[in-house]
């Protein structure tokens, strides 16, 4: 069913399952259903992207995923372990889930460098200067050296969204979730964060769970979008992109490319617009 | 080594175009001004009620004197006496209202269950002038060293555990949503991300907290107290000597923008990634 | 802080937890006072002031006295007369500060080294200067709230967003129109601040005046809180200087409240949530 290759290219670990998810919210007791029995398999090493309208609850699935959240009912499960369920309310935060954030959460009281270090520095099972070593290998194979001192405030937001994801696989993570990362940026600086994300994405194989309301990044960047029904989030509609990785920009122009979109778009449209309508009820 | 060029560099760049700028000279028309207006109403015009303030050439002519009338001038050690008896009990207060105040309002923002029990408490205590504890203070401590200490410790903690405790509320949750991520403790997430990240707040407070310092001392000083600049200005009124209740006001003042400016200092050299990011965004 | 805000955000378990540490301290303090009597042994501090009991018993036997309303009377009138007279100065020059720059470059820099003096080292100064005592707590008063008010004001005023004023003048706004429409409703959130926390200074220079002046001319009632806490120290009525402290407590807090429900009036937007 994926367009996964199925090759030894892929990694071993990094699967996740979600199994039957519901949140429901209860602020002030009027009960909310953010998300709605909702299953998705992602196999290791995916890109999987998931696209919706703003506000639907996907960053509520992201959050549950990476440990911020609890679940209502229903399972998660990294490599057949259970993440959350029933017994386990929340998820532990870790380092095999590394969050790359909407806003940028890189700490603007650290250098670039200081930041690309804080996870192992944090676990503390390398040495300090093995750790640096590594970080500064990491920042010149990501194209980033030069900014070594540099505070994340000095430096273009796009060079701090790589940082970021640098920062991430420092502690050689399993999975990535990513919540919209690209969302403030403006779209020529974003077409080349795509080919730089895939650059990094060839070059250490990890499972991407991509949150995104943009089509475009969605089919050049993922095996798999996964279009989200809005509130309550369920999986609406599930879109193959069939079209071989590695991929660069020619990718936009292709026929393939205009079809995968064509089929997407109509579902997408409708949902934001259920979205707008009902967001124009509660205001 | 280049970047404290570059800082240098800049130093001299603003400086020039200060100097360029009208602003210097409006600053000195402005003093001009206020100086003129002192001269002419006490001493030239002799205006109603202004006839018997002291005036501006006595106060200078006092204040520079190596042999004052009433004693006290730039030559003689009784008046860095009384500056310096002044500058300890600032010193011993406000270092002991940072020392626990800092982390007191640190532990407030960042447990839920400390600000619960301890915050009601706080607000009880707050609305009260400082001030009205100057009797209180005077029987619960003995001498008339402690009391003076204890009134300006009190204000400057209150302001300190306050700033702090809203530093910590205003961190982004995603910066340490981002450290668990990667790996960090509870307690490398308290000392990584809460502390440096309300450090512009427990600066702001430190600001504040020096400022009533001052404040207060010199209310606790004119009330009780021996020496000290606050007690100048009082026991000039009473012995009237008038000119030198202006010279106190002037010290005082003095003084009061140079320990703000030392606080103001401190906090950039400890925030130098705010210090970056504003040189490079400021006008 | 406003108080249904308070009790939500403290309710349940949280208003529990705030009541029991209230309790404790009160307990502790009662406890403390009375150790000498107790336990023969004198707990530091605490041991050399009265229980909250007596305090009680005296506040209750003030209710019925005049003169400690009196007290309240006075100290009330004098903050807000000095506070107003410091609206009515300070907001006009804060704004005019703000949008002309050649009277920025004069009068600021004087300003800034003023401020650092604090108010109470006017005290004997403006007693010199004024004729009445009224009119020197005044002044002294009326300088606690000014600077304040001022810094706040030219803050709020230069840090309007200039798409505001841009698309005013695009509309065909006059100078006045934008002054009045843009300038000055924008500012009003500052000016809501800096009065909130220059009536909070305020209250702590009229504690202080009064007690160092020694009350006003007439001495005794018309002295107000402040003088109140300092004639029951010298009077070595240790009671009522915990009720006065607690007084003016309260007293601060109304007007503060008070402020802020004014201050909401004023700038209905900004009511979120």
């Amino acid at each position: 069913m994926s367009t996964l290759p199925k090759d030894d290219s892929m990694p071993i670990k990094g699967a996740i399952r979600i199994e039957d998810v519901v949140k429901v919210y209860d602020p002030d007791g009027a009960a909310v259903m953010a998300v709605d029995h909702c299953s998705i398999d992602i196999p290791a090493g995916e890109i999987c992207m998931i696209v919706g309208p703003s506000g639907c609850g996907k960053t509520t699935l992201l959050n549950t995923i990476a440990g911020f959240h609890g679940l209502t009912s229903g399972h998660i499960y990294l490599d057949d372990e259970v993440l959350c369920g029933p017994g386990k309310e929340k998820a532990e935060p870790g380092s095999d889930r590394i969050v790359v954030f909407q806003n940028g959460a890189l700490f603007p009281w650290k250098t670039n460098l200081d930041n690309i270090a804080f996870g192992p520095m944090m676990e503390g099972k390398l040495s300090k200067d093995e750790i640096y070593e590594k970080a500064r290998k990491m920042m010149v194979d990501a194209g980033l050296e030069g900014t070594e001192d540099s505070f994340p405030g000095e430096v273009s937001s796009g060079l701090r969204r790589r940082v970021e994801i640098v920062r991430a696989l420092m502690n050689e993570p399993k999975v990535l979730l990513f919540d919209e990362p690209y969302r403030a940026l403006d779209s020529l600086t974003k077409s080349v964060m795509h080919e730089a994300l895939l650059d990094i994405y060839y070059k250490n194989k990890v499972t991407i769970f991509f949150i995104t309301h943009d089509l475009e990044e969605a089919i050049f960047l993922g095996h798999r979008l996964i279009i989200m029904s809005s509130r309550p989030c369920k999986p609406k509609k599930i879109v193959e992109v069939d079209i071989p990785h590695p991929r660069d920009y020619s990718v936009l122009t292709s026929p393939r490319f205009r079809e995968i979109m064509n089929e997407a778009k109509g579902v997408v449209n409708e949902e934001a617009r259920k979205a707008f309508e009902a967001g124009e009820k509660e205001g | 080594m280049s970047q404290s060029n570059a800082t240098m560099n800049l130093t001299m760049y603003r400086i020039s175009s200060w100097l360029k700028s009208p602003k210097p000279y409006l600053m000195f028309v402005g003093f001009g001004l206020v100086l003129s207006f002192w001269y002419f109403s006490v001493e030239v015009w002799k205006l109603p009620r202004f006839q018997d303030m002291p005036s501006l050439t006595e106060v200078f002519e006092e204040w520079f004197s190596e042999d004052p009338y009433y004693g006290l001038s730039i030559y003689t050690p009784e008046y860095y006496k009384h500056i310096g008896i002044s500058l300890r009990r600032i010193a011993y207060a406000f270092c002991l209202a940072t020392a626990l105040g800092v982390p007191l309002g640190l532990f407030l923002g960042w447990s839920q269950k400390l600000r619960e029990y301890i915050f009601p408490l706080f607000e009880l205590l707050r609305p009260i002038p400082v001030l009205a504890w100057v009797p209180l203070a005077i029987i619960m401590f003995s001498g008339s060293e402690t009391p003076v200490i204890f009134l300006t410790f009190l204000a400057s903690f209150f302001a300190t555990t306050l700033n702090t405790m809203l530093g910590v509320e205003s961190i982004d949750e995603e910066y340490s949503r981002a450290a668990y991520c990667l790996g960090a403790s509870r307690w490398q997430t308290f000392v990584h991300v809460v502390v440096p990240g309300a450090m512009p707040y427990i600066f702001t407070g430190l600001q504040i907290s020096i400022g009533v310092a001052w404040f207060s001392l010199v209310a606790g000083e004119m009330v009780s107290g021996q020496y000290g600049l606050g007690y100048i200005i009082n026991t000039a009124y009473i012995m009237v000597q008038y000119s030198q209740i202006i010279i106190g006001m002037i010290t005082l003042g003095l003084f009061g923008y140079v320990t703000s400016a030392l606080v103001r200092l401190a906090g950039d050299y400890m925030m130098q990634w705010r210090v970056r990011e504003l040189a490079l965004g400021g006008d | 802080m406003n108080i249904t805000k308070v009790l939500r955000k403290f309710s349940g378990r949280a208003a529990l937890r705030g009541v029991i540490a209230i309790i404790v301290f009160i307990a502790i303090w009662e406890f403390g006072s009375r150790s000498l009597d107790l336990i023969g042994w004198r707990m530091p501090f605490v041991g050399l002031i009265p229980p909250p009991s007596s305090v009680l018993a005296s506040w209750t036997g003030l209710f019925m006295e005049p003169s400690y309303w009196q007290s309240w009377y006075m100290s009330f009138l004098r903050v807000f007369t000095g506070f107003i007279v410091a609206m009515i100065i300070g907001i006009p020059l804060g704004l005019y500060m703000a949008i002309n720059r050649t009277f920025y470059g004069i009068a600021f820099p004087s300003f800034e080294i003023l401020r650092p003096i604090p108010p109470l080292a006017w005290v004997p100064a403006s007693i010199i200067f004024w004729p009445t005592q009224e009119m020197s707590i005044a002044f002294v008063t009326f300088l606690g709230a000014f600077y304040t008010i001022v810094i706040n004001v030219l803050g709020g005023a230069k840090s309007i967003n200039r798409q505001y004023l841009q698309a005013a003048q695009s509309m065909g706004a006059s100078q006045r129109d934008i002054f009045r429409r843009i300038v000055l409703p924008a500012t009003l959130p500052s000016i809501v601040v800096g009065s909130a926390v220059g009536m909070g200074i305020t209250w702590e220079v009229v504690v202080a005046a009064e007690m160092i002046s020694g009350g006003g001319a007439g001495g005794g009632a018309s002295g107000g809180l402040g003088f109140f806490i300092w004639s029951s120290y010298v009077g070595g009525s240790y009671e009522q200087i915990i009720v006065g402290m607690i007084s003016i407590g309260i007293a601060g807090y109304i007007s503060s409240e008070l402020l802020r429900k004014l201050g909401g009036r004023f700038t209905p937007w900004l009511k979120t949530r």
